[in-house]
């Protein structure tokens, strides 16, 4: 959010992330998924976008084809101005030291069989980094850095709290030095207490070492603490993204008051004021063709944007909103 | 005047390798007819153990309730027989689950499931059962009831599960619903719909609800008290309003100021609870915050803090390092 003038370090324009549905004798591509359906955003250094949106709004697949872990059906990501988007495994390796992610679920993303210190070493061992003695120090070194006892090395990752895993988890994404975090639900599953404990090591991790991170959660709370920009994510695309305290300030597209309402405030005393939503997410199979938040909402204006092509214009400095007849102010 | 629920003392333990161990250990608070009580705590703290100790749904034969009375309109249910409590579960206490998909048998369609309840508990006739079915689906919110009874739950969105399973707790038009974590596996837009249908079913009804969850604001918007639960025991029970306003157990407000709020300062440091629960087969007979928080010397390990009225309907566990006078 620095500059205007500096390349970001990392730049996703009209992003399609589709994935085929076979069917039929031939098993031909009869449709498809639209996972991520048009997505463009910037990230700068040391900058935190925050990205928010229920379940199957196609987040984690945003994340992960952001980090090249798949293979974008169309659209262009740049990272460091080098256009990544379709490079081969061998050209991009060498780009992956400089981003990394951290999984939800510690548990399922860490191999059980092997130790702690070998989880944290593996990502040097790929990138050819060092000897025996010098990753043996840099895994110590990482392990004391997110808090975890020097005796840990040697154990395996049941041995550990779900906190403490994800600790492991973030110590594996550190190894490397790498420039982004891409970091899809790193807290949901952690207890309260345990989510705090996490949430500081990210930011602290990040003013030492003037990371950028990619946070994806549904908690919007977590969401807010964490970051710079946020963007909103409904179905496949983006509607609305702008500064951290101007979206809660400021929303203007209808799914993002919705959201902010429907969040339970910690406070007896607050008011209840929850704009409750009628209906489901409609499928990404067979998206509506017009507005998807005024067709589940059953907007009465929802007629007038079918067949439109709902431009993401800027509406205030720094606040971008997907505007269609129906959903925003 | 006596509760509709009153638990004294409850001990639920289980068996395993390394002995039984204590999941639930000397648990007291009481639910009245009407009201909303919330069960807060972190994983493993013995909220759900409480709720299926009280419904006699335990894991057999591991599970036992060793110690303690649960009243429950003037019946011990720890008495009953299990004919009985069949009767009772369904019937005068419906249950709902955190995850929906789990709960409902995936090989039968959502009728026949709401059918087979009504049959068990109302004795109804199979065509007038399956109007009632129909009515109940359209109660909780469910689009075309008629066509959807006849749906797997497969073919539902989580959301619509979750209405199905409120359908089938609310069958038989109980006195007192047990939801355990009834919204953590939906978004929050379909937890606001789920919390605002048990609210006015509630209403509609004039059952009790327990609430179990780990979401301090789906107590703070939902429940008129709150039990919070720390290592299998209760460390503070209060109105909801003086929980929030005043909290007098150390955990309770370690609790509360972890969380981070929307309207705190972006990127601050987030006030936190060192150390982690230590795992169930350690857990000290003393105060098992201070466990926590190593602190050692204080008292003997063995002296457990006393729970006590500090005022009216709030109640602490008293230990002289987590108590805040």
């Amino acid at each position: 959010m620095n500059e205007d003038t500096a390349t970001p370090l990392l730049k996703i324009e009209n992003l399609r992330q589709h994935f085929p549905i076979r069917g039929g004798v031939m098993m031909r591509q009869i449709a498809a998924v639209k996972a991520v359906d048009g997505v463009s955003f910037e990230i700068g250094v040391g900058e935190t976008l925050g990205l928010v949106g229920e379940s199957g709004c196609g987040k984690s697949t945003l994340g992960k084809a952001a980090v090249r872990l798949l293979d974008p059906t169309s659209g262009q990501i740049s990272f460091k101005g080098h256009d990544i988007t379709h490079m081969k495994q061998g050209k991009i390796r060498p780009f992956r030291q400089d981003f990394q992610m951290v999984f939800q679920d510690p548990a399922e993303s860490l191999d059980a069989r092997m130790a702690v210190g070998e989880l944290v070493a593996e990502p040097l061992i790929i990138q050819g980094i060092g000897n025996r003695a010098s990753r043996q120090a840099r895994v110590a070194e990482l392990l004391e850095r997110v808090g975890l006892p020097q005796n840990a090395a040697g154990k395996f990752p049941f041995e550990f709290s779900g906190g403490q895993r994800q600790r492991i988890g973030i110590a594996r994404a550190l190894a490397l030095n790498p420039e982004l975090l891409v970091l899809d639900e790193p807290v949901s599953a952690l207890d309260v207490s345990v989510q705090s404990q996490v949430m500081n090591l990210l930011l602290e991790l990040q003013r030492d070492f003037n990371m950028s991170y990619l946070f994806i959660a549904h908690d919007l709370a977590v969401v807010k603490h964490m970051s710079d920009r946020i963007a909103v994510m409904y179905l496949g695309k983006i509607v609305e993204l702008a500064p951290a305290d101007e979206i809660y300030r400021n929303p203007r597209h209808a799914y993002t008051k919705a959201l902010l309402s429907a969040i339970p405030s910690p406070d007896p005393t607050a008011k209840k004021e929850r704009v409750v939503l009628e209906g489901d997410v409609p499928s990404p199979i067979d998206p509506p063709a017009g507005c998807a938040f005024g067709h589940r909402v059953n907007h009465p204006r929802y007629e007038e944007s079918i067949g439109l092509d709902l431009p993401f214009t800027e509406v205030a400095p720094g606040h971008w909103v997907q505007q269609c007849p129906c959903c925003c102010d | 005047m006596s509760s509709l629920l009153d638990i004294k003392g409850l001990v639920t333990s289980f068996d395993t390798d390394s002995g039984p161990v204590r999941a639930v250990d000397g648990v007291s608070f009481s639910v009245e007819k009407g009201k909303t009580v919330g069960v807060v705590g972190e994983s493993g703290c013995g909220k759900t153990v409480t709720a299926m100790s009280i419904i006699d749904l335990l894991p057999k034969p591991s599970g036992n309730v060793l110690e303690g009375e649960i009243n429950f309109k003037g019946r011990d249910l720890r008495n009953v027989s299990n004919e009985e409590m069949r009767k009772i579960r369904g019937g005068e206490i419906g249950v709902i689950f955190q995850e929906p998909m789990a709960a409902l048998n995936p090989v039968h369609r959502i009728g026949k499931q709401l059918v087979e309840i009504l049959g068990i508990h109302e004795n109804l006739s199979a065509r007038a059962a399956l109007q009632k079915a129909v009515q109940l689906l359209d109660a909780v919110g469910i689009p075309a009831p008629e066509k959807r009874i006849s749906s797997y739950p497969h073919e539902l969105s989580g959301g619509m599960r979750q209405r199905v399973m409120i359908a089938i707790a609310l069958a038989c038009e109980p006195d007192l619903l047990i939801a355990d974590e009834p919204t953590t596996a939906l978004d929050v837009t379909v937890q606001a719909q789920i919390l605002e249908l048990i609210e006015s079913m509630q209403q509609k009804l004039g059952m009790a609800v327990l609430m179990i969850t780990h979401d301090l604001g789906v107590i703070a918007q939902n429940c008129d008290e709150v039990v919070v639960m720390y290592a299998g025991r209760v460390v503070e029970r209060a109105p909801v309003g003086s929980i929030f306003a005043n909290p007098r157990h150390a955990y309770t407000k370690g609790l509360l100021s972890s969380i981070p709020r929307i309207d705190s300062e972006r990127k601050s440091v987030l006030t936190t609870i060192p150390g982690q629960v230590a795992s169930i087969q350690d857990f000290v007979a003393g105060c098992r915050f201070c466990q926590r928080m190593e602190r050692h010397d204080v008292l003997a390990p063995s002296h457990r803090p006393e729970f006590r009225e500090i005022a009216p309907g709030h109640w602490v566990e008293t230990c002289p390092q987590c108590f805040l006078a």
